[in-house]
């Protein structure tokens, strides 16, 4: 369908307006990476009722309250987990899993890795803030060389992750990464994200003003925005931790599609062969 | 044809029999010795079934899935020993908390920590019901012999439908790999409980309303019911509060929806117990000791009975009550250094328990309890 002819797109009709006012910091980036996926979802006409967004634990972990669909919160680390038992039983939903850096890279980077290996057709959403926010701003694996958290009071001396590297090397079918500051690109990456048949990982590049970027004197929300394709982010893809505030090389948009058998869709064709043995016999 | 069958089965191969005959139709799981034989049959039942097996990358997925997959409508199971069981403790309280109907499977082994993998225990009673955090309700059921498990785990699905909460099947090695003749009824013969759907209005749906029985009605998603599930402390609507009354009230609830059932809930054996002076109370492959033990004593001309409560937690204290009011005695042999011994100490007067321990990794025999006897109640 043409873009003109869609009926268009009002982020309200995939709302839980009850539950506004929202409890996001002012200037956090969530806010535009869940409207840019209901604005995916929107224009792929996937119906709310068939929709389940299935979160972990921290400020990622309370985006998916507002979404008007089946909603799931779940323990820190594991709503992959949760997220692949319930795609295996319900394979009519479209399931979408929202997570963070510290949830998906830390305390779930075991099932991080095993679904994108399993390649079941889930996709992922990491809002990566670069820290734990909820907790009151302590050092996540994605927090850059140097920078000041609560828990790195003389600056962070671990190197960080590359997510998407990450994902990539475990056999993830889709990757794909996007900054906040470009909702209609983060847009299309989740569109094409959600429309791949397998598991695909997408980096959100958001921001945490309020306790990150205060503690780091990296500017207001504006700022912080602005600087997330120049020098704000000192890793990139394929690269370098060990090059803190330069300029970087973040490359964005689909970052891998590789075409792998469905995992989901590969149990049910075996599980219609071993009924079909079992019928046959006398 | 309605005739049942009769088939030689070893503990862990009847429970998977169980599952499915009970409706079980998504299984995850992480392999554990001693209880890798769910696993495995199930692996090769579910495609057959039209379920559904995932092997996850450890025991805390494997609930985490079992979970989803509930939520998403499917009678679902996951099967482990006591290191698996202790990295579920959290989910477990999750499915607590979001009740979600569920059936975790913990064939005890030898610990703490890794343990005698192979050899039995009965140490995980108390983590069984205190292993995860808060304030929860849990139901364990502790069957004794092959023909059980394969029974309670049926029931255990059928409790953990009916009162949308985790069950938990508890039993040692022993009776895992013990190999007996069991009779299975034909599939249709066999009672299954489902949770109840939501339909109707919905935009007035309360998915945690406070209903009479204290058992809300679930919302299958696809069903237009689009709710909202978290481990938070939530109101009826199913959102997260912090209101004293409302958070008292909703942990109230799921407190009171097991208590206010244990008529439901609880289910005991007793042996012998009318007149006896010295009652033991068991579990497991440990009960079937003490069960002969009595027989001994009676053959020696002491009243001795058995008390078994096959439902764990809730624990049947009005039954043993009853069970023991002509006792002088009562003598809780266990596989541990003393678990079910305080909760049956906290139910009676202390000074008449008596306790025989076993941590050696090998089971406790009649011999064993019938010279404990004669030591404690002479």
């Amino acid at each position: 369908m043409n873009d003109l002819m869609q009926p268009s797109f009002d982020v309200k009709d995939y709302l839980r307006l009850q539950m506004m006012p929202h409890f996001m910091c002012p200037g956090c980036g969530h806010g535009i990476a869940l409207r840019s996926l209901l604005w995916a979802v929107h224009e792929l006409g996937i119906d709310k009722n068939r929709l389940a967004v299935v979160c972990g634990i921290g400020c990622s972990g309370r985006v998916g309250a507002y979404v008007d669909a089946n909603t799931f919160h779940t323990t820190h680390g594991r709503p992959l987990a949760f997220a692949t038992g319930l795609k295996l039983a319900r394979p009519d939903l479209t399931v979408v899993v929202i997570t963070g850096d510290g949830d998906c890279l830390a305390i779930g980077g075991n099932h991080l890795i095993h679904a994108c290996r399993r390649n079941l057709d889930l996709t992922c959403l990491m809002l990566n803030n670069e820290v734990y926010g909820m907790t009151g701003g302590q050092v996540s694996p994605t927090t850059a060389v140097d920078r000041l958290t609560t828990t790195t009071p003389h600056g962070n001396a671990e190197p960080t992750f590359d997510a998407c590297r990450l994902a990539d090397a475990a056999g993830a079918s889709f990757v794909g990464r996007e900054v906040t500051r470009q909702a209609p690109a983060l847009k299309n990456v989740i569109k094409a994200g959600l429309a791949h048949e397998g598991f695909s990982f997408i980096e959100v590049m958001s921001d945490c003003t309020e306790i990150y970027g205060r503690k780091n004197d990296l500017g207001e929300s504006p700022e912080m925005i602005l600087s997330q394709k120049s020098d704000m982010r000192p890793e990139a893809f394929g690269n370098v931790a060990d090059e803190p505030f330069r300029p970087n090389r973040l490359r964005a948009g689909v970052l891998v599609q590789r075409d792998r058998p469905e995992y989901g869709r590969i149990y049910r064709q075996r599980a219609a062969a071993e009924q079909a043995k079992a019928k046959a016999k006398p | 044809m309605t005739t049942p069958s009769l088939a030689s089965l070893h503990g862990n191969r009847a429970c998977a029999l169980g599952a499915i005959a009970a409706g079980c139709r998504f299984f995850a799981g992480y392999p554990i010795t001693p209880s890798s034989e769910i696993a495995e049959q199930m692996s090769r039942e579910m495609p057959r079934a039209n379920g559904v097996f995932v092997q996850m990358e450890d025991e805390i997925s494997s609930l985490a899935a079992v979970i989803g997959a509930s939520l998403g409508g499917a009678k679902a199971m996951t099967a482990t020993s006591g290191p698996g069981f202790s990295l579920m403790q959290e989910n477990l309280g999750y499915a607590a908390m979001t009740e979600t109907p569920c059936v975790i499977v913990n064939v005890m082994r030898g610990g703490p920590s890794t343990g005698m993998p192979t050899r039995p225990s009965q140490a995980d009673i108390m983590q069984a019901r205190w292993g995860t955090h808060g304030d929860h309700p849990v139901i364990v059921v502790a069957p004794a012999s092959v023909q059980e498990i394969y029974d309670e785990t049926i029931r255990a699905f059928n409790l953990a439908e009916e009162f949308r909460t985790p069950v938990i099947l508890l039993y040692d090695e022993v009776i895992a790999h013990l190999l007996e003749s069991v009779v299975l009824p034909q599939r249709h013969t066999v009672a299954t409980i489902t949770r109840k759907w939501a339909t109707g209005d919905e935009t007035a749906f309360l998915p945690y309303a406070e209903t009479e029985d204290g058992v809300p009605v679930m919302a299958r998603p696809g069903g237009g019911h689009r709710i909202h599930v978290t481990g938070l402390t939530h109101t009826q609507d199913g959102f997260p509060t912090q209101k004293p009354d409302l958070a008292a009230r909703a942990t109230q609830r799921l407190l009171d929806k097991i208590e206010f059932n244990r008529d439901r809930i609880e289910r005991v054996e007793t042996f012998d117990t009318e007149d006896a002076e010295i009652v033991i109370v068991a579990i497991g492959i440990v009960a079937r000791a003490a069960r002969r033990a009595a027989q001994d004593l009676r053959a020696a001309g002491i009243r001795a009975g058995l008390f078994r409560p096959i439902t764990l937690w809730p624990f049947p204290e009005a039954a043993l009550r009853e069970a023991t009011a002509k006792a002088r005695r009562v003598l809780v042999p266990e596989m541990n250094a003393g678990q079910l011994a305080l909760e049956v100490e906290r139910i009676l007067e202390p000074d008449k328990v008596a306790r025989l321990n076993r941590i050696d990794g090998e089971p406790i025999g009649p011999g064993d309890i019938v010279r404990r006897i004669r030591e404690t109640a002479a």
